[in-house]
């Protein structure tokens, strides 16, 4: 008789400092909570696919990927780098250019017959859209123009190279 | 925080600032294009066409900031729900997909000329097309319901969920080789753009900020309003129906 009477009176007294302590701020803190474990668990299932994909979101491949690739002929893709310095040969006849892209290791010739945009360089970035036919020479279809995050006035250019700071990539345009 | 989530606060506070914002706007706007447009010099590599990008970066920046305001608004109303939190992130809404249009415009128009091309699937502009497509989505989905709290609270969700894409759109640079060239501004190294450049960018940005807080102003003030006039409507007919009731039945 005497244990449950022990209890009965232990129960009652017990359980209310605990409830009204925490009740009010349960609901807030339960959302504060569920929304940060929500963002934590989407970033990371994001972070997952983007790792994952990778291969797939780059928009280009260097000379040395598609040279250590061996990518069969007539597989549609992207090269970039830049524009080897007096590489480029313009065909009167057919209206064609011939240059090499390189990325500083390694390099790959490119044709292409078309309009070139305005920041088409030598020495300046560019990605070239086509496939690479049997003898290993890129087919362009088109040829984009890539240019870096330097933006400065020509004079200032001009005056970095006089003194030998200059760290862009090109020659100073017209 | 919590003070300024009284409605009747915030239309006292945003009387004062709003004529000073405005004022600010118009300034910096005018000091702004006047040295992008006719005092900052042509770029060595690109010529005259780099004056756009006094219009198209500040604008992506502004898509960035104001998603983040929008989703941070969203988080305080799904926790705590504040009533001005709701009503700022549909404020907010519409700012941000104007200047996320005009990033994605402006770059267009500069892409043709220097890139050649109006518009490639490379990571930075991919994700800031989907980072568009987020801001329509919040702006459908609030309106999506007859019940404008349920809309509200789905579009909150989804404004969090559309953050995940921010560090992207910011990172996609970096993480990817991408035919859109890395930050000049924001970089370990200090800018890689010329201080006679650099000042009109930032004067612009500010100049933007101050139209978003401008707006936002406004556009909130309306919203506080509206609703007002929906609550007063409401008690207007319960008061109607309580004096027609007994008259009905005595006819």
């Amino acid at each position: 008789m005497s244990t449950p009477a022990q209890e009965d009176a232990a129960g009652p007294e017990a359980p209310p400092p605990k409830p009204p302590l925490k009740r009010p701020m349960t609901r807030k803190r339960r959302r504060l909570y569920l929304v940060l474990a929500g963002m934590v668990l989407l970033g990371g299932s994001a972070a997952l696919v983007l790792s994952a994909l990778r291969d797939n979101l780059v928009f280009f491949y260097s000379p040395s990927e598609i040279l250590d690739r061996e990518i069969e002929p007539g597989r549609r893709l992207r090269l970039g780098g830049l524009v080897v310095e007096e590489s480029v040969e313009r065909n009167a006849g057919n209206g064609s250019v011939v240059f090499r892209i390189t990325d500083l290791s390694n390099e790959v010739p490119v044709t292409f017959s078309g309009l070139l945009p305005d920041l088409f360089r030598e020495g300046q970035g560019v990605v070239a859209e086509g496939e690479l036919d049997r003898n290993g020479v890129f087919q362009a279809s088109n040829v984009l123009a890539k240019h870096d995050e330097n933006y400065m006035p020509p004079e200032v250019a001009d005056a970095l190279k006089k003194s030998g700071q200059w760290q862009g990539q090109g020659e100073a345009g017209p | 925080m919590h003070r300024f989530a009284n409605p009747n606060r915030f239309l006292r506070i945003a009387a004062v600032v709003l004529p000073w914002s405005a004022a600010l706007t118009v300034a910096l706007l005018g000091l702004g294009l006047y040295l992008a447009l006719l005092v900052s010099p042509a770029d060595y590599q690109q010529g005259e066409s780099v004056r756009i990008m006094y219009i198209h970066v500040p604008a992506a920046w502004m898509a960035l900031f104001i998603y983040s305001c929008l989703a941070a608004a969203s988080a305080v109303a799904l926790i705590w729900k504040h009533p001005l939190a709701d009503l700022a992130a549909k404020a907010s809404a519409p700012i941000g997909a104007c200047f996320t249009f005009i990033a994605l415009a402006t770059g267009s128009i500069w892409g043709k000329p220097m890139w050649g091309d109006w518009w490639v699937w490379d990571a930075r502009l991919t994700s800031v097309l989907i980072l568009f497509f987020f801001y329509m989505g919040h702006m459908a989905l609030t309106s999506a319901f007859e019940d404008a709290s349920r809309g509200e609270r789905a579009a909150s969700i989804l404004a969090l969920v559309g953050m995940v894409n921010i560090p992207v759109v910011k990172w996609s640079v970096d993480w990817w080789n991408t035919l859109h060239q890395p930050a000049s501004i924001v970089r370990m190294d200090g800018p890689a753009i010329h201080a006679s450049m650099l000042a009109p960018l930032l004067v612009m940005a500010a100049a933007f900020t101050a139209y978003y807080v401008t707006v936002l102003i406004l556009r909130l003030r309306g919203e506080i309003l509206a609703r007002k006039i929906g609550s007063l409507r409401l008690t207007r007919i319960q008061d109607r129906q309580e004096e027609s009731g007994p008259h009905m039945r005595e006819v």
